[in-house]
């Protein structure tokens, strides 16, 4: 855990929904790097519940480009591996070492990862979804690549804030939940606001002949919910509690499937 | 025909939801929704009822279902279900569905 000492110039916290994690490197173009990435994101007085030193390696054998993402838990340590990265986080000490080659991607999966394990642990969850803010309510654009998220996401008008066009952020708040931006750009390559506000809705996406829009079950939206959930960890007690969340949920927050067709309109029924 | 025990393996998250039973394996994340009747089954499945008398007194007798349609329906239920480890089948009673997920399978 963060001993409250102030940051060094080597590190800097990034916050995505409340949630502060320090990165510490020694190289400081790296560290521009994440500055301009994560604007809007970086908190300079932030208090880190997580840290993680992060070295880069330029060229190395232990580091294989077309690895697949894997995520596992080894005694009180997460290993967590990709083509481009290497890391290891101890969640209980709130301390963690990333080795990656000198790309963005890589600590943004990394960033990723360690968000989803935090929130499966807290009854949240990170999901692919577009999501906004209108009139102090959050709303969800739920769906595969191709549903509609950056569409949508590109259509809302001016009084909306675009939280994200791609990843959202979901994190429980007493009875409800509050959906967060996030950093993680779709399509419409531009982050989203770093605000948050109570969730209101989730929408499924499709894209039909008119707009339109169904109520869904509870029993019936949390397949969808769960397929939509990002989940990278092999672990059973987290598998278990990644479905749980996604029950509860769908139990506190109204579902939806919203058919549009792709033009401003369809925003005239959200909100 | 020998008797089969059926037990709820451990490696499973459940949640009765909108008053269906949601059953998804921690192990390979196959999502399954029950049905009534399944979630007779599913209940009951404490590895020390056979399947036979499950299928009498929670299916046939609750549900008005023909005991030849009934046992065979059941059979399938279990069948797939064990195939995803989700339910432990045996031809003993299953003492401890954790450990033993292997030998039951």
């Amino acid at each position: 855990m963060s001993n409250g000492s102030p940051m060094r110039a080597e590190s800097l916290a990034i916050e995505i929904g409340g949630m502060p994690i320090l990165l510490r490197t020694q190289d400081a173009a790296f560290r521009r790097m994440l500055q301009d990435r994560y604007n809007g994101f970086v908190k300079s007085s932030a208090r880190p519940e997580f840290e993680f030193d992060v070295d880069l390696v330029e060229g190395s054998d232990e580091l294989h480009a077309d690895e697949d993402v894997q995520v596992r838990k080894q005694g009180t340590q997460w290993l967590l591996q990709r083509g481009d990265f290497r890391a290891q986080w101890d969640a209980r000490a709130g301390y963690g070492k990333i080795r990656q080659t000198r790309n963005p991607y890589a600590i943004d999966s990394v960033l990723r990862i360690v968000h989803t394990l935090i929130l499966c642990r807290r009854g949240g969850f990170l999901v692919h979804a577009a999501s906004a803010i209108r009139e102090g309510r959050a709303f969800l654009f739920a769906g595969i690549s191709g549903a509609g998220k950056t569409t949508i996401s590109r259509l809302a008008p001016p009084d909306a804030t675009l939280l994200t066009d791609e990843v959202s952020y979901v994190r429980r708040e007493g009875d409800g939940y509050l959906a967060c931006g996030t950093p993680f750009a779709g399509e419409l390559a531009k982050i989203g606001e770093n605000k948050s506000a109570p969730l209101h809705t989730l929408f499924f996406l499709e894209k039909g002949p008119e707009n339109r829009i169904e109520g869904i079950e509870p029993g019936v939206a949390v397949r969808p919910l769960l397929r939509n959930i990002l989940f990278f960890a092999e672990d059973e007690e987290s598998v278990k509690l990644v479905f749980q969340s996604a029950c509860e949920f769908v139990e506190r927050i109204p579902v939806r499937r919203l058919s549009f067709v792709p033009d401003q309109r369809v925003w005239e029924m959200i909100g | 025909m020998s008797e089969k025990y059926i037990a709820r393996s451990s490696a499973i998250a459940a949640r009765m939801l909108g008053g269906e039973m949601m059953v998804m394996s921690a192990v390979d994340s196959t999502f399954f929704t029950l049905n009534e009747v399944a979630t007779a089954i599913w209940q009951a499945a404490d590895g020390h009822t056979p399947l036979s008398e499950i299928v009498a007194d929670k299916v046939c007798e609750e549900f008005d279902v023909d005991p030849a349609v009934a046992e065979r329906d059941a059979e399938q239920f279990v069948e797939e279900l064990s195939h995803h480890g989700i339910l432990l089948v045996s031809e003993r009673p299953i003492e401890n569905p954790s450990t033993s997920l292997q030998e039951a399978r």
